[in-house]
């Protein structure tokens, strides 16, 4: 395996961040305060207590699975789309990597950024609310999958992408709404039929039910299949990811 | 099954087709020594880059193989690619990054452990180690061709492309490029460009190739070649101007320049005999004198020119 090549990839990435610190952890910190201030403060207040907690500590994990899951999206696509844009692709393709070592070396990056996004957002709700984590290591499974899957799914979308729009269409029109629609912010027995069953077809309430459950433990459907759709979507991933690799999709001729 | 005797590249019916049916190479078969300096020439479109790119990996053959130093470039990709260093013709660079971390990169991206030491080599050789600090955005264009370069040496390759290496450089920068090219086959790299400046091969190339239509139509020792294809003409300074050329000297097929000052005879230097002397003779028999006399060499861009005008 070629560790130095994998290394090289994830370095360059992260050292990305690094020069857009503001872009990647600023402003996604300012965005969740707003939240808290809006939702958890002004409108919260006013909001009984969901599931017997408060408000304000019901939206974490909805806040934080938003923010994991469009980070992780964004800089997985961006960190392969940039390379294909600018023609620096051309050092990857004639480099002695493997395709399962580039994965580990753009959606390594991306998922270890998504994460640590990810406990910045937990460390700023504590600012604001009284947090409470029923099982920590089970709530590090569910950022880790779900950083890793979708920094795979942004990955296949920035070697789909041959424009700056396809980039961010579906991150804005495909999952930012299915992020509202998926419980992040109310509990879905809150809405009327049909609503609430086709709620049900929604993959990000089960993301966000399986991380509300290891932080409080109440969930809408049971842990285990939300464990198993977010196993079974990364999984999915990895197939499309080598699919694209083998075929040469959108990066060799 | 690599061996020093054994050739460094070797393409073996390797054929092209992209999406849409064009067919950019045709039943390419090609060897290529260690330590070689070997030119491809050819039109806009006609398959150098292609071929590059599929022995780089960039771009998948249809069909055919190819070895580098034994190695099969699919099978053995990571053996290949690791003695391979290419220089785009593109200037494709990470313009946020600095030219010390983005050579840095390219040598642990082609599996090497980090080294300060080497890439500090490869920048003084180049120039660029001033710059090391320098985001390559900064940089002017013959700056980022050397980094390019930089960045292609960054893992010792034993095999070195360069697609265009002085396209749109200044004269200065080419012979420089030049140089580089020069100490690297010093130290035994086999280097492989393509190029559209014939004086770029004349100058550097041990073989030359020719590609059109995505054919290799001449691949040959350029100074047989020049010496093969090359056509030599004795050219005569007349004392007194000629109104046509005499009728006795008419098998030699003069040609009459200069308002009848200027005789050229155009011979084949590969020949038995040039015919120079027997010109000689029948000049001073037909009372022909001459002020002075001189030769020239067809350069290898006639023969280019010529060859592709064939091809076509």
């Amino acid at each position: 395996m070629n560790i130095y090549g994998i290394m090289a990839i994830y370095k360059f990435e992260m050292a990305r961040t690094k020069r857009t610190l503001v872009q990647s952890i600023v402003a996604p910190v300012i965005t969740t305060s707003l939240y808290f201030i809006v939702f958890g403060a002004a409108i919260g207040s006013r909001i009984d207590q969901v599931g017997g907690i408060s408000y304000g500590a019901f939206i974490v994990p909805g806040l934080i699975m938003l923010n994991l899951l469009t980070h992780s999206i964004s800089n997985a696509s961006f960190g392969i789309y940039f390379p294909k844009f600018v023609g620096t692709v051309y050092e990857m393709l004639s480099a002695p990597v493997s395709t399962l070592e580039v994965v580990l070396g753009y959606v390594g990056a991306a998922a270890s950024k998504a994460v640590i996004l990810g406990i910045i957002i937990l460390i700023t709700a504590s600012f604001f609310i009284d947090l409470q984590i029923a099982h920590p290591i089970m709530m590090m499974v569910f950022i880790l999958l779900t950083a890793l899957s979708f920094s795979l799914f942004g990955f296949i979308l920035g070697i789909w992408a041959d424009n700056f729009e396809k980039l961010s269409v579906v991150p804005m029109l495909v999952v930012t709404p299915l992020v509202f629609l998926g419980g992040s912010f109310y509990s879905t027995d809150m809405l009327p039929e049909p609503w609430q069953t086709i709620s049900h077809f929604n993959p990000v309430l089960y993301l966000v039910s399986g991380l509300r459950w290891s932080f409080y433990e109440i969930s809408e459907v049971s842990v285990m299949l939300s464990l198993t759709s977010i196993l079974v979507f990364m999984f999915a991933c990895l197939g499309v990811v080598y699919y694209l690799f083998k075929t040469g999709y959108k990066l060799r001729s | 099954m690599n061996s020093d005797e054994k050739p460094i590249l070797r393409i073996n019916g390797l054929n092209k087709f992209y999406s849409g049916g064009f067919q950019a190479l045709k039943d390419i078969n090609l060897e290529i020594e260690k330590g070689e300096i070997v030119a491809l020439l050819g039109p806009n479109g006609a398959g150098k880059t292609t071929l590059i790119s599929v022995i780089c990996g960039i771009v998948n053959p249809s069909s055919g193989t190819v070895h580098v130093d034994g190695y099969d470039i699919i099978k053995d990709f990571r053996k290949t690619r690791s003695i391979i260093g290419l220089v785009p013709q593109e200037l494709t660079t990470d313009s946020f990054e600095t030219v010390f971390n983005t050579v840095s990169f390219s040598r642990g991206l082609f599996g090497k452990p980090p080294s300060a030491a080497y890439v500090e080599k490869v920048l003084r050789s180049l120039s660029l180690w001033d710059k090391k600090d320098n985001m390559i955005m900064t940089l002017s264009g013959g700056m980022k061709r050397r980094v390019l370069i930089a960045k292609a040496l960054s893992h010792e390759p034993t095999v070195l492309f360069l697609d265009e290496p002085t396209a749109g450089v200044d004269v200065s920068l080419r012979k420089d490029m030049w140089a580089i090219v020069r100490e690297l086959k010093a130290e035994g790299v086999t280097i492989i460009l393509t190029t559209h400046y014939i004086e770029e091969a004349e100058e550097i190339a041990d073989r030359v190739g020719v590609i059109n239509n995505g054919e290799i139509i001449l691949m040959e020792d350029k100074d047989k070649l020049m010496a093969k294809l090359g056509k030599k003409q004795l050219i005569l300074d007349l004392r007194d101007q000629l109104s046509a050329v005499p009728q006795g000297l008419v098998d030699y097929n003069l040609e009459l320049r200069e308002d009848g000052m200027q005789l050229v005879y155009t011979f084949n230097t590969q020949g038995d005999r040039t015919g120079i002397t027997s010109l000689m003779d029948d000049l001073k028999l037909a009372g022909i004198a001459f002020r002075d006399l001189n030769t020239t060499q067809s350069s290898l861009e006639e023969i280019f020119v010529n060859l592709v005008e064939e091809s076509s």
